[in-house]
C-alpha cells in the first residue's frame, strides 16, 4: 500500500478532495478529543482532462431522503440489475436502460477510476451566459481608458452567443439599452433610491413580455435575451463604440469633494436587472469601481474629503457610521443575487480603500472574484481580468455558475458545514448535523460561481456512538453532488464519491495519527480561524488557535513533561505548528497595518483558493535564483540572504524581489527570463499582485 | 321738470368737460369748485374747456393741430357735448351725423357748437361720453332750456342744449320733429332728416344754431342754470362767450376757439368730436330705449302715446328697459313735455332722442316721449331741421342711426367721424338710414315710430364702439408725447406714436385713471378701480427708440436711501446738486461723487437730456453682481423643449411636426444683438410615461437617449451634453430630432405623465445653475402613476353651482408647489396642448401661469390644418424678447400703494412680483389703493423697476415711471379714465374671482361695482335730471357695453358647448393680456370687406348680427379667432376675387387660408389678415364661416352686442338693466 502522502495526493489528484484525516475516529467522543475535526478541503470543479463524456442523468437512489448518486462503492447485483445504496442501504432497481449492464458491461460511475465522475444533462434549454459590467465613471480619464480597453478586449473573449450588459454609475445609474440604432439609449436612475425588482421591472419596460403571454399564452417563451442583455455577436461593434464613448462622469466635483458614486444603487439595478430577467440562470456581474460609493444605499464614507473612510480604528470605536446600513445592504444584495444563482464580481481599483469590507459578502456569497488594484491602468488588473476569460482545453471557459453542492454522508458521520464561497440553501436532511461550523445546518449549498481552484472546507461531525462500534473494515463515505451550469451552457452534475476507513481511535490511534493530513489540518483550522475572526475579536481568536494547537500537541506529541525540549511530533505533524505560527502572524488574522478592506480581500482569497495557494498566502514561499543552479527553495530566514542570490518571495498576493547587491544588467536580464517562466506556471489569481 | 333734469345734466357735462380739459381745471378748478358742487361741471367746465384744451391739447391736441391738441380732449368732450347736444336736439340720430357733418363742414360751425359745447361740451364734455351725451340728450330737451337760461352761468351747458335748445328755439320744431324721429326709432324720419339737417346745420347752421341756443337754450335751461349758471356767467362770458361761442354763434367758430383754447381747437377737433360725440350718444340712446322699450313699453308706450302723444312712448320705450324708470319717465315726459312745450316740444322731442342716445338713453326714453312727437314733428321738421338747429339735432340721429346705415353701408360711422367731409355724405345717407332703420318706425308714421321706439332702443342711439374708436383715430395725427403729467393717451385701438419725456410710454404703461382721487374716501365713493397694466417689455414699433441702457458703474444705480426708489426724472436735485430728494418719500440722499453734477438756473442738472434716466420715463440699467441670485453674474439662460411622444401625440402629427419645426428654429433663439449667434442653450426631452432626455454633445455621432422610469422622484440623469449650444452641436441636434419622430413611430404608449416633466426642466436648470424656458408640448391628462397624477373631473353639473369655483382650481397642491420652485430658479414654462379630451388646464396651467408662461391649445388637433397656427405661435413664442428670472417692483409715491397684482407671475411676499420668465407680450395689471391722501401739486407717481436677466445673459434693470394727477374733484376724477383699462382690469379681477366664488356672484360683483361708479358719476357730476336718465361720463360711455361683454364670456357665462378646459384657458390667458388684447379680445374687430383701399383699413362695424349685410363679406378678429363671413347673397364679384369660384356653394369652408389670387382685392384681403396676425401676440387660424352653416353658431358667439345662446345680454338689454341698477343706487 502506498503511502499515506501518495494516497492523499492521488485522492487530491482524482476528486478533489482532501481530509484532515484519511482514517476516521469511529465514535463522537473519540472525534472530538483528535483535535482538529473530521473535514474536507472540496474543490469540486478540480480539473479532469480525463473524465468520460456521459451523456445521460445519474441513477439515484429511490429512498427519497436519500437520492445519493450511483458509484462505485455500491454493492451491485448484476443478475438482479438491483444495486445498493452505500449510504441508506436501499436495495435500488437499475433504469430500462441499464438493462444491458454485467460485470463486464459497467457503466461508467461504476468504475472505481471514476469515483469522480462528471453527467451532461441534456434536458432543458441551453443556458446563455450572460455577462453583465457594471462600471463606474468617477475616475480619472486614464484609467478608465484603460478599463475601456479592457473591458473592449473582454468582449473579444465572451463567446458569441453570451449575451451582456453594461450599466455605468457614477452620481447617476444607467442602464444601457443595447443594439438600438441610431439613438443610443439608456435608463438612468437616481444614485440614491434603492429599487427593488418590481420597480425596477416596471421601469425598465420588462413586464410587456408578461403581459403579452398573459393575453397569448402560445406564444413562444420570453425570448432570451432583452433590450438590455444581448448576444455578444449582434451588438458586438454597438457596445465596443457604446464603450469607447463612455465618458468620465460629468457631474462637477467641488474641492474638496470625493465624486458622487452611486455603486450601491447600481449593483442593486444590476442585480435586479438580473433578477428579473435570467432567474437562475448562469449570470456574471462584474463591477468595476474606482473608488468607494459615496451616496445612496451602500455608501461606505460621505463626499466630504476631509473624512477619511473607516479605519479598523473606527470600527473598533464603533466609529464607522455608514458601515453596518451598507453593509445590510450589500447583504442583501448578495442573497438576492446568489438566491438566483448570480456571481458578482468586484474589481476595485484605487488607491484609498473602495468598500470592500461592507462588500465582501457579494463576492464571497456568490463565488464571485474580489480584485484590489491601484488602477487599472495596471498589468495587474489587466492581467488579472484578463484570466478571468481564460479557457481550458476545449476551449470552454474554466468557471462554472449557478452550482448547487450537495453532501451525502454516510450514517455515522454528519455534515456540520462549510467555509467557502457558498452559501446555504437551508436544505435539511437525516445527514446534517446539529452542531454547526460555518455555514451549516443544511446539506446544500449554492456556489453561484466556481472555477477550478474553488475550494471549499467541509467540516463533518462523527455521530456514531462510542458504544456502537463499527465492524472492522467498515468504510465511512461521502459523496459530493455538484449541479452546476457548464460555460457551455449545459447543465452538468458532477459526483464526487469518497470513503475512509473506521479506525478505534483507543486501540487504533497510531494509524489515525498516521493518517494526518498537517496541510489540510492547517487550512481547515485556519479557515475556522477565519470565519471566526469575521465575527470575534482577534485576540479571541489567536487564543482559540493557540488552545488547539496545544491540545494537538498534547493529543499526539511525545513528550516528558516539563522538559520542553523532550517534544517530538511524528512527521505527519511536524509542519503544523509552523503553519499556525505564521498563521497567527498572517494579515488573515492581523489587522494591523492593513486597512479593512486590505483584510477583506485577503480573507476573501484565502477562503476560496485551494489548498496549495492557501499554505503560500499562510506561509510565503522563498526561491532563490543564483547562477549555481535552479531555483530553488530556501528558508523563511534572514539566513537566506546571500550576495549572489536574488530572492524571490512569493506570498499569492506580492511578489518580493529582493537583489542581493547590485546585479549587472546581464544577470537581471536572466532572472527576469525565469521569473516570467515562473509567472506564466501560476494560476488564476495568483498573479492578482504581481507588480 | 325734465328740462330741469336735463339741465342738471347739461352741468354735468359741463363738469365733464372740465375733467376732459383737466389741466385748465386745475387752475379753474379753484374757480370751479365753488360753481362747481353744482354745477362746477358747468362753470369749470368751460374753463376746463379750454384749460383741458391746453392740458389735453398735449394728448390730444396734437393731432388737432396746436389748440386742437388742447381741444381735442376737450374736443371729445366737445364732441360728445355736441353730441350730447346734438343727441340733445336731435336725439341720436341727429347727434352723429349732425357731429360729423358739423365737424366737418362747421369746424367753425361745429365749432361753434362745440364752443358752446366746450362750455356746454365740457359739461357734455364728460357728458359726451355717452352718460352726457345721454343726460344731455335726456337733458338737452331739458337742460336745453335750462341750459340757455343758465347759459349765462352755464352757458356751455346751455351751448350744448343750447344747440339743443337752439335747434329748439330755432328750428326746435325742426330739431325736434327731427329728435321724435330718433326717438321713435332714430331710424326713421329723424334719422335722415336729422343728418341731413345736421349736416346742414353744421354746415353753416352751427354758429346760428349756437345762437339759437344760446337763445332757446338759456330760455329752456334758464331755470336750471340760472341758479348754478348764475356764477358761471362770468365764466362764461369769459368762456361762455367763446363756448358760448355758442351762444356766440355768431362768434360761433371763431367764439368757440376763444371760447376755451380748447374751442379754438375744437374747430378742427370739433369735427371728430362731433363725430365722436355722436357715436357715443347714439349708440348709448338708441340701445337703451330701444331695447327695453319693445320689452316693457308695449305696456307703457300706450300711456306716453297718450300723454305726449308720442312721447311719453318713447321715453317708456327708452327706459322699457327699466319698466321701473319708465313709468317714472314716463310721467316725467308727460312733465317734459310741458318744458318742451315752450320751445321744448322740439327740444323734448330731440331731448328725448338725445337724451336717450347720450347715455339716459333710456332715461331719455322719458324725453322719448317728447321725442315721438318730435319724430311726427320731425318729418316736417326735417326739412326745417337742415335749416336750422333741427338738423343738428336730426343730424345727431342721423348720425346715430346714420351709423347703421353706415354700416349697412359699411361706414354709417364713418361718415360721423369722417366727420367733415363725410359728414355731409353722412347726413344723407344718415336720412336714409334713418329711414331705413326708421323703417319699421317711419313705416308706423311718426306715432307708430314712437310706438316702435318704446319698443326698441335704437342701437344706433346707444354709444358705439366704433364710434369712439372712430373718433380717437381722426383725433391722434401727432405723436403721443408723455411729458406732461395726467394726460390720457390715445385709445389702444388708435395708431399712434409715443415721445418719451419722462413719462413711460402707453405702450409700457397704461393707467385706469390719469387723475387720482386725492384721498381714499373720494376712490371709495367713485369706485373707479386704481389701476395700472404695465407691459414691462412690451415691444415698441420701428420708429420708436427702444429703452436706452444706462450704466452706472460699479457702485450699481443710483437710488433713494430710503425707498429706494431708482434714479428717475422725479428726483429733485438739490443743494447745488449735491443731494437729491426723492419724488416717491422725500427722503433726501446724498448723490455720489462720480454722479456728480452741476445745476442750472431752473435748478436742473445740466447733464438732464444726456443722461436717460434724467429725462425718460423708461430706460434700463446695468445690474451690478449685487443684482443677482447668489452675488454670481448669471449664466447664459437655456430652452428645454419637452415633447410628449405618447400614442395621441405620434398620431397626430404634433412630433413629426414639432421636431421638423425646431430643427429651423434653432437659428431663432432670442438674440439682442441680430448680428451675433444666440447664447441660449437648448435642450430636448421626450416623454411619455417615462421621461427621455438627449445628450446632444457636440462630439457625439450620434445622440444618447437616457430614459429616467423613475418619475416618483424627477432628477436630471446627464449635465453635460443635455445643455448644447446650438451651432456647436448643430449636427447632432438635427440626427437627434430628425430620429425623435422614428423612434416613437410605433409607440402604444397612451399614458403620460406631467408633474415630472416639469421637474425634469426645472431640475435640468438648477443643475445648470441657470434661468431658461420650458417648452411642454402635451396631448392628454396625465393619468400614469406619478406625481401630479389627475383624474378626470369635468363635471358639467357643477357648472352654475357654488362649486363651480372647483373646477378653476387645480386639482392637486403638487403644481403651485412645483410652480414655487420653478421661480425659484427661474424656469418659465411654456405649454402647448393637444388635447382630444379633458385635460384639466386649470390644473396643468398653474405652472406656466405662476411662471410668467405661456399656454397654447389646439384642441382636436390635426396636422392639415391647425399646423400653421402652431407653428406660428411656436416661432413666435421662441423667438420673442424674453427675460428671466425677473422680479418686478411697483413704488409709488406716498398715499398710494400697490396693493394687488394680475397676471402671470408668483408673489411670494406681498411686493414683489416675481416671474421666471417674462415675454414682451406679458402684463401685469396692478392695482392701487391710498394709504393716505395725495396732494394735486405732486401728482401720483409710480415706478416700475424690473429686475431680469436679459436673453444675453445680463442682468438689468428696466424703468418705468408714470406720474398722472391728482384731482380732489370727482368730475376730474371722470374726465380722464380709460375705459379700456378699467375693462381690462375688471375683467382680470373678475376671471380671479370666479377662484374663489360661484361665477354669479363675481358677474354680480362686476355689474355692482360698474353701476356704482355710474351712480357716483350721476350723483356728483351729473346734474340733477329725471332718474330716467342715464348718464354716463363720457370717457366712461363704453364701460356698459365692454363689460357686458366681459359678463358674458365663457368665463363668467359659459354657454352648453364650452369645455371647462376652454374656460380655464381662457381665464388663464386674459390674467396675462395687456389692454389691446382684452380689448380685442371683448369686443372684436368686425370689418365689412366689401370694399377695400390699400393703406387704410375699412371701418370697422359693430359687432351685431344687424349689421351684418346679406350681401356682404366679413373678417371678424378677436386676437385669438379670425373668421371670414360670408353673406349668403354675396356678390359673385367678391366670391371670385376672393375665392375664386363664383359660387357660394363651392366656398370650402374648411380652408385655413385663403387662395392666393392674382387681383387687388384678394391681395390686399390676405395683407389685412396678415397685418393683423402680426399685431398679435397669438396667431389666428382663419375660418371661413358661411352665413347659416353650422360654423355661424360659433361665429355669432363673438358678436357681442348680440344675446347670446349662453343667455348673455345684448348691449341694449344690459344697459337697461344698467339703468336699472344705477337707479337704484340712486334712490
Amino acid at each position: 500500500m502506498a503511502t499515506f502522502p501518495e494516497y492523499i495526493a492521488q485522492n487530491e489528484e482524482r476528486d478533489g478532495v482532501r481530509f484532515s484525516w484519511n482514517v476516521w475516529p469511529s465514535s463522537r467522543l473519540e472525534a472530538t478529543r483528535m483535535v482538529v475535526p473530521v473535514a474536507a478541503l472540496f474543490s469540486p470543479l478540480r480539473e479532469r482532462t480525463d473524465l468520460p463524456p456521459i451523456q445521460y442523468e445519474p441513477v439515484l437512489c429511490s429512498r427519497a431522503t436519500c437520492r445519493a448518486v450511483l458509484n462505485p462503492l455500491c454493492q451491485v447485483d448484476y443478475r438482479a440489475k438491483l444495486w445498493a445504496c452505500n449510504f441508506c442501504y436501499q436495495r435500488n432497481q437499475f433504469p430500462p436502460s441499464y438493462a444491458g449492464i454485467s460485470e463486464v458491461n459497467q457503466p461508467a460511475e461504476l468504475l472505481p477510476q471514476f469515483s469522480t465522475i462528471e453527467y451532461v444533462v441534456q434536458r432543458g434549454p441551453q443556458m446563455p451566459l450572460v455577462f453583465l459590467y457594471v462600471v463606474d465613471t468617477c475616475m480619472e480619464d486614464e484609467d478608465l481608458q484603460a478599463l475601456k480597453e479592457s473591458l473592449q478586449m473582454s468582449l473579444s473573449l465572451l463567446p458569441p452567443t453570451a449575451l451582456v450588459g453594461l450599466i455605468t454609475f457614477g452620481r447617476m445609474v444607467q442602464v444601457h439599452e443595447l443594439g438600438c440604432e441610431g439613438i443610443s439609449k439608456s435608463y438612468v436612475f437616481r444614485g440614491t433610491k434603492d429599487l427593488n425588482a418590481k420597480q425596477l421591472q416596471e421601469m425598465l419596460g420588462l413586464t410587456k413580455p408578461a403581459a403579452a403571454q398573459g393575453r397569448g399564452p402560445q406564444t413562444a417563451p420570453q425570448p432570451l435575451s432583452n433590450r438590455f442583455l444581448q448576444p455578444v455577436q449582434k451588438i458586438d461593434m454597438n457596445l465596443t463604440d457604446l464603450l469607447g464613448e463612455l465618458q468620465r462622469d460629468p457631474w462637477p466635483v467641488t474641492q474638496g469633494k470625493r465624486p458622487l458614486r452611486s455603486l450601491g444603487v447600481a449593483m442593486s439595478i444590476a442585480v435586479g436587472l438580473l433578477e428579473c430577467t435570467f432567474p437562475n440562470t448562469g449570470a456574471r456581474i462584474m463591477t468595476f469601481i474606482g473608488g468607494p460609493a459615496t451616496q445612496g444605499p451602500g455608501m461606505v464614507v460621505g463626499d466630504e474629503l476631509k473624512t477619511p473612510i473607516r479605519s479598523w480604528h473606527d470600527i473598533e470605536k464603533d466609529n464607522a457610521k455608514f458601515m453596518k446600513k451598507a453593509t445590510k445592504h450589500y447583504e442583501s444584495l448578495a442573497t438576492r443575487a446568489s438566491t438566483n444563482g448570480h456571481i458578482i464580481d468586484i474589481y476595485a481599483c484605487a488607491l484609498d480603500q473602495t468598500g470592500l469590507l461592507e462588500m465582501k459578502c457579494c463576492s464571497n456569497h456568490t463565488g464571485g472574484y474580489m480584485v484590489m488594484a491601484d488602477s487599472f491602468n495596471t498589468s495587474l488588473f489587466k492581467q488579472t481580468f484578463q484570466r478571468v476569460f481564460t479557457k481550458d482545453v476545449q476551449g470552454s471557459f474554466k468557471m462554472a455558475f449557478a452550482a448547487t453542492l450537495e453532501v451525502k454522508t454516510s450514517r455515522e458521520i454528519k455534515v456540520s458545514g462549510a467555509i467557502g464561497p457558498c452559501v446555504s440553501l437551508s436544505a435539511k436532511g437525516p445527514c446534517v448535523s446539529e452542531n454547526e461550523i460555518g455555514t451549516g445546518g443544511t446539506c446544500q449549498w449554492k456556489i453561484c460561481g466556481l472555477d477550478p481552484a474553488t475550494t471549499l472546507a467541509l467540516y463533518f461531525e462523527v455521530v456514531n456512538q462510542h458504544n456502537a462500534p463499527i465492524p472492522q473494515g467498515g468504510r465511512g463515505a461521502i459523496q459530493f453532488v455538484t449541479q452546476y451550469q457548464h460555460s457551455s451552457g449545459q447543465r452538468r452534475i458532477r459526483v464526487t464519491t469518497t470513503a475512509r476507513n473506521w479506525a478505534d481511535a483507543q486501540t487504533q490511534i497510531q494509524s489515525i495519527a498516521a493518517s494526518f493530513d498537517q496541510e489540510a489540518a492547517a487550512i481547515l483550522m485556519a479557515r475556522l480561524a477565519v470565519y471566526r475572526a469575521e465575527s470575534e475579536e482577534g485576540p479571541d481568536v489567536l487564543r482559540w488557535l493557540d488552545r488547539q494547537l496545544i491540545r494537538l500537541c498534547q493529543k499526539f506529541g511525545d513528550y516528558h513533561k516539563d522538559d520542553p525540549n523532550s517534544f517530538r511530533f511524528s512527521e505527519t505533524f511536524s509542519l503544523y505548528p509552523q503553519f499556525m505560527f505564521h498563521l497567527r502572524r498572517s494579515p488573515f488574522l492581523q489587522v494591523f497595518n492593513n486597512s479593512p478592506d486590505e483584510s477583506s480581500y485577503y480573507r476573501h482569497q484565502f477562503n476560496r483558493q485551494d489548498l496549495t495557494q492557501a499554505l503560500i498566502m499562510i506561509q510565503p514561499v522563498l526561491y532563490a535564483y543564483s547562477f549555481n543552479g535552479p531555483p530553488e527553495p530556501v528558508l523563511l530566514d534572514s539566513s537566506s540572504i546571500l550576495p549572489d542570490r536574488i530572492l524571490l518571495m512569493d506570498t499569492f498576493f506580492q511578489i518580493l524581489i529582493y537583489h542581493g547587491e547590485v546585479r549587472n544588467q546581464a544577470e537581471l536580464h536572466l532572472f527576469t527570463k525565469q521569473f516570467h517562466l515562473k509567472e506564466n506556471a501560476s494560476d488564476l489569481i495568483y498573479c492578482l499582485r504581481c507588480f | 321738470m325734465n328740462v330741469n333734469q336735463h339741465t342738471p345734466m347739461a352741468s354735468p357735462y359741463g363738469q365733464p368737460q372740465p375733467g376732459y380739459t383737466q389741466p385748465g381745471y386745475a387752475p379753474l378748478d379753484g374757480g370751479y369748485p365753488a360753481p362747481y358742487a353744482p354745477y362746477n361741471g358747468p362753470a369749470s367746465p368751460y374753463q376746463p374747456g379750454a384749460p383741458p384744451q391746453g392740458i389735453s391739447g398735449p394728448a390730444r391736441g396734437p393731432p388737432t393741430t396746436g389748440p386742437p391738441p388742447i381741444s381735442a380732449p376737450q374736443q371729445y368732450n366737445q364732441y360728445s357735448h355736441s353730441q350730447g347736444d346734438m343727441q340733445n336736439g336731435p336725439p341720436p340720430m341727429t347727434q352723429a351725423q349732425p357731429r360729423p357733418p358739423v365737424s366737418q363742414p362747421y369746424n367753425p360751425g361745429a365749432m361753434n357748437m362745440s364752443g358752446p359745447h366746450p362750455t356746454y361740451p365740457q359739461h357734455y364734455g364728460p357728458p359726451p361720453t355717452m352718460q352726457q351725451v345721454s343726460n344731455q340728450m335726456s337733458g338737452m330737451q331739458i337742460t336745453s332750456g335750462p341750459p340757455t337760461p343758465a347759459g349765462p352761468g352755464y352757458a356751455p351747458p346751455h351751448s350744448s342744449q343750447p344747440p339743443v335748445s337752439t335747434a329748439y328755439s330755432a328750428a326746435p320744431p325742426p330739431s325736434y320733429t327731427q329728435a321724435p324721429p330718433p326717438v321713435s326709432s332714430a331710424p326713421t324720419q329723424p334719422p335722415p332728416s336729422g343728418p341731413a339737417a345736421s349736416q346742414q346745420y353744421y354746415g353753416s347752421p352751427p354758429p346760428p344754431s349756437q345762437q339759437p341756443f344760446n337763445s332757446s337754450l338759456p330760455p329752456t335751461s334758464q331755470q336750471q342754470f340760472t341758479s348754478s349758471s348764475v356764477p358761471p356767467p362770468p365764466s362764461q362770458q369769459t368762456l361762455p362767450p367763446s363756448s358760448y361761442s355758442g351762444p356766440a354763434p355768431p362768434a360761433g367758430q371763431p367764439p368757440a376757439p376763444p371760447v376755451s383754447q380748447p374751442q379754438q381747437s375744437f374747430p378742427p377737433s370739433q369735427p371728430p368730436f362731433s363725430s365722436a360725440p355722436p357715436p357715443t350718444s347714439q349708440p348709448a340712446f338708441a340701445p337703451g330705449p330701444p331695447p327695453t322699450a319693445p320689452g316693457s313699453f308695449p305696456p307703457r308706450a300706450p300711456p306716453p302715446s297718450s300723454q305726449p302723444g308720442s312721447y311719453p312712448p318713447p321715453t317708456s320705450a327708452p327706459s322699457c328697459q327699466y319698466p321701473g324708470p319708465l313709468p317714472p319717465q314716463q310721467q316725467p315726459p308727460p312733465s317734459q313735455p310741458f318744458p318742451y312745450h315752450s320751445g321744448p316740444p322740439p327740444p323734448r322731442a330731440q331731448m328725448p332722442p338725445t337724451s336717450m342716445a347720450q347715455s339716459n338713453h333710456l332715461p331719455p326714453g322719458p324725453q322719448g316721449p317728447p321725442g315721438p312727437p318730435g319724430p311726427l314733428q320731425q318729418p316736417p321738421s326735417q326739412p326745417g331741421m337742415q335749416t336750422g338747429y333741427p338738423p343738428q339735432q336730426n343730424g345727431a340721429f342721423g348720425q346715430v342711426r346714420g351709423p347703421q346705415p353706415g354700416y349697412a353701408g359699411p361706414y354709417p360711422g364713418q361718415p360721423n367721424y369722417g366727420a367733415p367731409a363725410p359728414a355731409p355724405a353722412p347726413a344723407p345717407p344718415a336720412q336714409k338710414r334713418l329711414d331705413p332703420d326708421a323703417i319699421p318706425s317711419p313705416q308706423a308714421s311718426d306715432m307708430p315710430a314712437v310706438q316702435k321706439s318704446r319698443h326698441r332702443i335704437d342701437p344706433d342711439a346707444i354709444p358705439s364702439p366704433i364710434q369712439v374708436i372712430e373718433d380717437d383715430k381722426a383725433k391722434s395725427t401727432e405723436p403721443f408725447t408723455t411729458g406732461v403729467r395726467g394726460q390720457a393717451p390715445p385709445l389702444v385701438t388708435t395708431n399712434f406714436q409715443v415721445k418719451d419725456q419722462g413719462n413711460a410710454s402707453p405702450r409700457f404703461v397704461r393707467c385706469t385713471a390719469y387723475n387720482m382721487p386725492c384721498t381714499a374716501d373720494m376712490a371709495k365713493q367713485s369706485q373707479v378701480p386704481l389701476a395700472a397694466v404695465v407691459k414691462p417689455l412690451a415691444t415698441l414699433p420701428p420708429d420708436e427708440t427702444p429703452p436706452y441702457l444706462v450704466d452706472h458703474g460699479e457702485g450699481g444705480p443710483i437710488r433713494c436711501n430710503r425707498c429706494k426708489a431708482y434714479m428717475c426724472p422725479y428726483m429733485q436735485f438739490i443743494e447745488g446738486g449735491r443731494r437729491f430728494q426723492c419724488g416717491f418719500c422725500s427722503c433726501v440722499t446724498e448723490v455720489p461723487p462720480h454722479y456728480f453734477q452741476h445745476l442750472d438756473h431752473t435748478g436742473k442738472r445740466v447733464d438732464c437730456y444726456d443722461r436717460p434716466e434724467l429725462s425718460l420715463g423708461s430706460y434700463e440699467f446695468l445690474a451690478t453682481v449685487d443684482y443677482c441670485k447668489n452675488n454670481k453674474l448669471p449664466q447664459p439662460p437655456a430652452f428645454i423643449f419637452l415633447i410628449d411622444v405618447s400614442y395621441n401625440a405620434v398620431k397626430s402629427g404634433m412630433v413629426s411636426i414639432v421636431c421638423q419645426e425646431l430643427k429651423t428654429l434653432m437659428d431663432y433663439l432670442p438674440r439682442e444683438n441680430p448680428e451675433m449667434d444666440s447664447i441660449v442653450r437648448v435642450g430636448f426631452v421626450t416623454y411619455n410615461k417615462v421621461l427621455h432626455f438627449y445628450n446632444v454633445k457636440s462630439s457625439l455621432a450620434q445622440p444618447q437617449m437616457l430614459v429616467v422610469s423613475d418619475v416618483s422622484d424627477m432628477f436630471v440623469p446627464l449635465l453635460d451634453g443635455f445643455l448644447v449650444n446650438v451651432n456647436e452641436s448643430r449636427l447632432v441636434i438635427e440626427s437627434l430630432l430628425d430620429q425623435i419622430p422614428e423612434m416613437f413611430a410605433d409607440t402604444r404608449e397612451t399614458e403620460t405623465v406631467f408633474g415630472p416633466v416639469i421637474q425634469a426642466g426645472l431640475e435640468a436648470l438648477k443643475a445648470a445653475d441657470c434661468a431658461g424656458k420650458l417648452f411642454v408640448f402635451h396631448t392628454s391628462l396625465p393619468i400614469a402613476e406619478a406625481p401630479g397624477k389627475l383624474k378626470n373631473r369635468e363635471d358639467k353639473k357643477l357648472i352654475g353651482t357654488d362649486k363651480e369655483k372647483s373646477l378653476f382650481q387645480p386639482q392637486v397642491g403638487f403644481y403651485n408647489t412645483l410652480a414655487k420652485e420653478c421661480v425659484a430658479q427661474g424656469c418659465c414654462v411654456d405649454l402647448f396642448l393637444f388635447p382630444n379630451q379633458y385635460v384639466d388646464v386649470a390644473t396643468l396651467g398653474v405652472v406656466p401661469v405662476s411662471t410668467g408662461g405661456s399656454v397654447y391649445k389646439y384642441t382636436y388637433f390635426q396636422a392639415q390644418s391647425d399646423q400653421e397656427r402652431f407653428l406660428n405661435d411656436l416661432r413666435r413664442d421662441v423667438q420673442k424678447p424674453v427675460g428671466f428670472d425677473a422680479v418686478m417692483r411697483v413704488r409709488t409715491s406716498t398715499g398710494i400703494r400697490a396693493t394687488d397684482f394680475f397676471g402671470s407671475f408668483f408673489m411670494s411676499n406681498t411686493t414683489d412680483v416675481e416671474l421666471a420668465g417674462l415675454d414682451c407680450d406679458k402684463a401685469i395689471t396692478v392695482e392701487f389703493k391710498h394709504d393716505d391722501k395725495l396732494s394735486e401739486e405732486t401728482g401720483a407717481l409710480m415706478q416700475c423697476a424690473v429686475l431680469y436677466t436679459s436673453c444675453s445673459g445680463q442682468r438689468r434693470l428696466r424703468i418705468h415711471n408714470m406720474a398722472v394727477n391728482c384731482c380732489s374733484q370727482l368730475a376730474d376724477l371722470y374726465r380722464n379714465c380709460e375705459t379700456d383699462t378699467i375693462i381690462n382690469f375688471f375683467s382680470k379681477y373678475a376671471f380671479r374671482g370666479v377662484l374663489n366664488n360661484p361665477t354669479k356672484a363675481v358677474r354680480d360683483t362686476l355689474v355692482n361695482q360698474c353701476a356704482q361708479i355710474l351712480a357716483c358719476y350721476r350723483k356728483n357730476c351729473a346734474s340733477p335730471s329725471s332718474a330716467g336718465q342715464l348718464i354716463l361720463p363720457e370717457c366712461m360711455k363704453l364701460l356698459p357695453v365692454y363689460l357686458n361683454c366681459v359678463l358674458k364670456s365663457d368665463v363668467l357665462l359659459p354657454g352648453a358647448d364650452v369645455s371647462l378646459d376652454d374656460r380655464a384657458y381662457l381665464r388663464q390667458l386674459i390674467s396675462c393680456m395687456d389692454v389691446t388684447e382684452t380689448h380685442v379680445f371683448f369686443y372684436p374687430r368686425l370689418l365689412p370687406l366689401m370694399k377695400l383701399e390699400s393703406g387704410s383699413l375699412p371701418v370697422a362695424v359693430r359687432d351685431s348680427e344687424e349689421r351684418l349685410s346679406k350681401g356682404g363679406v366679413y373678417l371678424l378678429e378677436t386676437g385669438l379667432h379670425l373668421f371670414l363671413w360670408v353673406g349668403a347673397s354675396v356678390q359673385q364679384e367678391l366670391l371670385l376675387n376672393i375665392f375664386g369660384t363664383p359660387s357660394f356653394g363651392q366656398i370650402d369652408s374648411s380652408m385655413t387660408s385663403l387662395p392666393v389670387l392674382d387681383n387687388p382685392f384678394s391681395q390686399r384681403l390676405r395683407e389685412i389678415i396678415d397685418s393683423f396676425r402680426a399685431q398679435r401676440s397669438r396667431y389666428m387660424k382663419l375660418m371661413v364661416v358661411k352665413q347659416e352653416d353650422r360654423a355661424e353658431l360659433i361665429f355669432r358667439h363673438f358678436l357681442v352686442e348680440d344675446k347670446s345662446v349662453s343667455g348673455g345680454a345684448s348691449y341694449v338689454d344690459f344697459l337697461c338693466h344698467m339703468h336699472k341698477e344705477i337707479r337704484q343706487l340712486l334712490s
